[in-house]
């Protein structure tokens, strides 16, 4: 084929603006693929909010409830580890909730509402494996400073009885309190805040 | 007569050859990739492993295929289904087990093959990118392998994906969480992932590793097998153009290479029949307990073909230049997989094969692969506990992803270090 007479810089150009097109094309087509991906309607409508019933849960006990497909601790927290939460500050690597892990109503010394109930989401900050509840004070594997807490199994992380982090973990954060307000005494809905905020 | 149509009948495959030979590269593809493949004549034992990995990834594929057609990819249905397939499907139990296995062996056989290139300078100038697409090919069966092992919806499978999923949780700026939710397609590892998983681990990366496996072979074929010696056979050539230190790949190599897939059949089927689960090994006591997003495993550990990585992932413990522990981790973790692309660039040595090169390789290298070995062992351990002497494990795998990185960042230093030490290459090959 002869190419005499053919304007290179037109050709150049259109061969250019094709690509660029059909690249632009190309892009589109592929959204709707991408978007498939996300979480479906189904999945989100799944996200409603659900009420737990914490009239049974003893002194010091651990109740496992799920919200999202997430687990919620409920721990119902003796005096005494009232009191000794807030002398493990200077263990923390942030003892006074700075980090946004929970909503405005839970960023208190106790990260709650009401200062026995903690809810939480039982997810380690780290890679979100199930932290486990260990509640004994100076166990042989947690060493003598441990005063209960939550124990991640998989990599390491500690955390004190309102879910704050301990430093030199893997775990970069608190654990996530979840939005949660108390419809009476004894119940509790996860996933609205309460209706004053 | 008879004759007469014999010798007629006699030259029909010819015909039938000389046929497809017009419309199809028959004869060329066969001689240009195995009778006129000329391969150096000093393979040794670590040249099995190439052949053996492409036997895996057959029988892989073919016990792939035969599991897809009883497992049901649903939350609600998984596991029963492959409870199903280990006791009422006919052989059920054997395709699984040889399925099971073949992810574990095809780790092993691939980290010895890997470990060869490494031996014998197989990733140095003109191999970059056979090298590189080595690495493609050993990063899909990563993934591929993690994929699959959703699939069964144990305890192991369901946290395993949770964990790994999570890491893409730390990338900054905002974009960890919807990109995790974006990969799950849900907020937890639900049956949407599962879904999902399945589909990208029985087509989608299967095609993908099929493709880098045929550009591998074609990029090996074209500049040549490099040898135990690490010398060019193409420097010597008869007045053919024939390598004179070469031999055809078939039928020399192919003969050879079946022997070696016999005593590698005979090793792969005394684990499927006598120790499948291999104590634990291949396949994870916890796994055969239904996925149950409520409760974490005491020990999460992945499979021992990860656990180097996870070693590194979790070394790091304290946040330093303003960047999270957590993110230190899968950067580091990350980086542990990409240098190996480097490699060819890291690597200032003339000389190729270990068999000439100086101490500090050759220790550098041993370290690099006690330090594989230690970390992979690390990680199936409680961080806390001491398994080693002296420290606890976590300050062990800080050592250990020291030693492994060091292989990687001094490389351009050592390696000229050893100028003066290294031994002479020979001319042609020594055997």
């Amino acid at each position: 084929m002869s190419s005499d007479g053919v304007n290179l810089r037109r050709r150049r150009f259109l061969t250019a603006t094709t690509v660029a097109v059909g690249g632009v094309g190309g892009t589109f087509a592929a959204a709707p693929f991408v978007s498939s991906l996300l979480p479906s309607q189904k999945a989100k409508a799944l996200g409603a909010p659900v009420r737990i019933d914490i009239s049974k849960i003893e002194p010091g006990a651990l109740h496992r409830d799920e919200w999202r497909g997430k687990l919620v601790m409920v721990v119902r927290r003796t005096k005494q580890n009232l009191e000794d939460l807030l002398a493990l500050q200077g263990k923390l690597l942030d003892p006074n909730s700075k980090r946004q892990q929970q909503p405005s109503y839970a960023q208190n010394p106790y990260r709650s509402i009401r200062d026995e109930y903690l809810v939480m989401i039982g997810l380690c900050t780290h890679l979100g494996c199930a932290p486990t509840y260990r509640p004994e004070v100076s166990p042989e594997d947690l060493g003598p400073e441990w005063k209960g807490g939550f124990y991640c199994p998989c990599h390491g992380s500690r955390f004190d009885l309102a879910g704050r982090v301990y430093k030199s973990v893997p775990a970069p954060a608190n654990m996530e309190i979840p939005p949660y307000r108390y419809i009476s005494d004894t119940l509790i809905e996860v996933g609205v805040d309460p209706e004053n905020t | 007569m008879i004759d007469n149509v014999l010798s007629k009948v006699a030259v029909v495959p010819a015909l039938l050859l000389a046929w497809l030979d017009r419309r199809f590269p028959v004869t060329r593809m066969w001689n240009e990739h195995l009778a006129h493949y000329y391969a150096p004549k000093n393979f040794n034992f670590w040249y099995f492993f190439g052949s053996l990995a492409l036997v895996v990834l057959v029988i892989q594929i073919v016990t792939g295929i035969f599991l897809t057609m009883n497992y049901k990819p649903s939350a609600a249905e998984a596991f029963a289904s492959v409870e199903f397939i280990m006791r009422d499907v006919n052989y059920g139990w054997l395709i699984r087990y040889m399925h099971s296995t073949g992810a574990s062996a095809f780790f092993i056989v691939v980290y010895l093959h890997m470990f060869r290139g490494l031996m014998y300078g197989s990733y140095k100038q003109p191999r970059e990118l056979l090298w590189i697409l080595g690495m493609l090919i050993y990063m899909t069966l990563m993934a591929e392998a993690f994929l699959g092992y959703l699939l069964p919806w144990g305890q192991m499978s369901f946290w395993g994906a949770q964990v790994i999923v999570s890491l893409f949780e730390a990338m900054p700026f905002g974009i960890g969480a919807p990109l995790a939710e974006w990969i799950r397609g849900d907020f937890t590892i639900s049956d949407a992932t599962l879904n999902r998983f399945f589909a990208y681990h029985v087509i989608a990366v299967p095609l993908a590793l099929l493709v880098l496996v045929a550009a591998h072979i074609i990029a090996l074929h074209e500049v040549g097998s490099n040898n135990p010696d690490g010398i060019e056979i193409k420097e010597h050539k008869d007045e053919n153009g024939v390598p004179l230190d070469s031999i055809p790949f078939h039928p020399y190599y192919t003969v050879k290479d079946i022997v070696g897939v016999l005593v590698f059949l005979i090793l792969f089927f005394s684990v499927v029949f006598y120790a499948p689960e291999m104590g634990g090994w291949f396949l994870e006591h916890n796994n055969f307990i239904p996925a149950d997003p409520l409760r974490t495993p005491e020990h999460i550990v992945p499979l021992w073909y990860f656990t180097p990585f996870y070693s590194i992932l979790r070394a790091f413990t304290y946040p330093f230049l303003g960047v999270d522990a957590k993110l230190w981790g899968v950067l580091a973790m990350g980086a542990s997989q990409l240098l190996f692309f480097f490699l060819p660039w890291l690597d200032r040595s003339p000389v190729r094969s270990i068999r000439y090169r100086g101490p500090y390789f050759r220790c550098a290298l041993y370290s690099f692969a006690l330090a594989f070995v230690v970390l992979g062992y690390l990680g199936v351990k409680s961080p806390t506990e001491t398994d080693l002497f002296l420290f606890n494990n976590t300050v062990w795998a800080q050592i250990f992803t020291a030693v492994y990185f060091a292989f990687f960042l001094l490389m351009p230093w050592y390696t000229k270090m050893d100028k003066d030490e290294n031994r002479p290459v020979p001319e042609r090959v020594t055997g």
